[in-house]
Parts: C-alpha cells; structure tokens; sequence
C-alpha cells in the first residue's frame, strides 16, 4: 500500500508516521509537502502530529489553508481512510472533515504521557482488526486536546457510533481520573459520516515497537493495511 | 484603516484559561473577583478607504481565519478616528 504522509512546516511526527509505515509494515510511503497540490497514487493520507505554522492562532488553523488541503478534503470525500493524529486531528476540524473544535487541556498543563485509550468501533480502516473494547496504552503529547463540541453534535457522534477511541483506565472503564484532558464523553478520537476519515489525539505511530515502551498502536496499522489488501 | 476584533470562547464553552486566572486572582486576595474569560485581541491595519470596507474585510477575515465558530465569536470596531488622523 502507498501511504502519503503530509508535511507542513511545523510537523514533528512526519518522521514517526513515515517510520512506522515503511521500516515496520514494510509499506511504500512518501512525504507530500503541503505546497504540493497532488497525492501522487496514494491508498492512504496521513495528517501526521506537531505544531503546522507554529500554531501561533489556534491549532491547524492555518494549516487547513496548505494547498495540499484540496486533494486531502477530494481524497476523503471519495471514501479513502484518511488519519489525522494529534495536529493532523485538530487540522481536519479546522477544515471541516471532522467536527468539533480542542480547547486547552482542563488543567492548563501540556500533557506527554502514555494513557489508556480503548477502542469503541472496529469498523473503521484504521480499527478493524481491533475488537471493541481492546484497551490500548498509548501516548498523547498535547496541550490543546480537550475535544469539545456543541451537545447536539455530540448527541449526533454517539447516536451513528461515530465515538472511534475513548481515555479509559487501565480496566477499560472510562473515568474522569482516565481523561488526560477533560475531553467531553472521554473523546479520544471520532470518524466522519463515512467512516474513512479518522483523527485522534493519541499517537499510534510512537507505539508500534516495544523499544518505545508500547507497541499497541500496532493495530491501527495493521487495520488500514488489511483494509487496503 | 484600523479595525479591533475581540475574540472570545462561546459563554457555553469552559474555559481553562480563564479559570486558572480566576483562581491565581483568588489565592492573592482578589476574591471579589468571580469570573475571568480569556480571549484574543487583534489590531488590524487595512488598507482600504472607507469604514464600510473596514468593516466588511475584518469580518471576512475573522469569519474565515481569527475565530473557530465552533467554539468563538467574535466582535469587532472600526477606528474612524484613525482614519481621520491619517487621512
């Protein structure tokens, strides 16, 4: 499978998507500069974290200007799994793929840490080949995670199962002690209508070897690659 | 032209910001203080002629880039005043 891991100035986990992708599946995988304006043939979009354009306004709020943006929303709405993680979550709020809007962590604090994330869907490309339920232990590394949207659009996520990861404990119950950050409904990561565009704050990709401390991010990985086979 | 844009979190929406300052304020005795909203304060300088332009520009550009709906709104005024200083 191709994957296309987005650049824009200010990614910082580019490198980490591109190195899970390739050196660990074993996929061909290509970096696309957001100045570019085609994905070349790729089967999967990666909106990889950091801080695009320094963040400075509000988090991928400039970013979802990047020319590449064009062929990103075109790619998403013609069904191909599209994943943005961390700053690549925020971006595709910003542009609309995905709804909802981070406000700073609850505690103010930037948060950098493995948490427990469990997995509430497993049709989407990139969960299934998870089992509802399956608890992951994952980092997050973010400042402005804390997912809100308005009641109405939440009502909407939890009605269609659109709710793709949620902060658990450890035992999968998902608590206030288990949010990092005070995510409404414990949101770690929704998906659209059509299910193939998913964003998360966790980050899959630094979990895909135990040398990092975890390897359960795997499964979002393998997912997409058996969806694509 | 000279147009000011305050942007604020929806009163429906929690703010952390806020609430970290209000409790920074209570613990140094200011506790007649019972709420503080944090929000973003731009200037912006434009140049077009005329105040109506000023303010149909600062809207497009906080509709489209200063303000995220989902969570902020946004107010803005135009300085006449420093269309006349510099006109």
């Amino acid at each position: 499978m191709n994957f296309a891991v987005v650049v824009f100035p200010g990614s910082n986990c580019d490198h980490d998507a591109y190195h899970a992708v390739k050196h660990v599946f074993g996929q061909s995988a290509e970096f696309v500069w957001h100045k570019e304006t085609s994905l070349g043939d790729a089967d999967v979009v990666i909106l990889p974290g950091g801080f695009s354009h320094g963040d400075y306004l509000r988090t991928g709020a400039i970013a979802r200007f990047s020319p590449i943006m064009a062929s990103v929303r075109a790619f998403a709405e013609a069904g191909k799994p599209v994943i943005g993680i961390c700053n690549g979550f925020q971006i595709l709020m910003e542009c609309g793929l995905l709804p909802g809007a981070m406000l700073r962590n609850r505690d103010v604090q930037f948060h950098c840490e493995h948490v427990g994330v469990r997995i509430e869907q497993a049709d989407t490309p990139f969960t299934g080949k998870a089992s509802v339920g399956q608890m992951l232990r994952i980092p997050i590394a973010h400042g402005e995670g804390n997912y809100f949207a308005p009641p109405e659009v939440i009502a909407e996520l939890e009605a269609h199962r659109r709710v793709i990861f949620r902060y658990a404990s450890a035992d999968g119950e998902v608590t206030d002690a288990a949010n990092p950050n005070g995510s409404v409904h414990n949101i770690a990561g929704i998906c659209n209508e059509g299910r193939n565009v998913v964003g998360l704050m966790p980050h899959p990709e630094r979990a895909v070897e135990l040398v990092t401390g975890s390897a359960d991010g795997r499964v979002v990985f393998e997912s997409v690659i058996q969806h694509g086979v | 032209m000279r147009a000011r844009v305050f942007v604020t979190l929806k009163p429906s929406v929690f703010d952390p910001q806020g609430r970290t300052i209000v409790e920074a304020l209570h613990s140094l005795g200011h506790t007649e203080v019972g709420d503080v909203r944090q929000g973003k304060y731009f200037e912006l300088d434009l140049n077009v002629e005329s105040a109506a332009a000023a303010e149909a520009l600062a809207t497009e550009v906080s509709q489209q880039v200063l303000a995220n709906p989902v969570i902020e709104s946004f107010r803005l005024e135009v300085d006449s005043e420093s269309k006349a200083g510099r006109s």
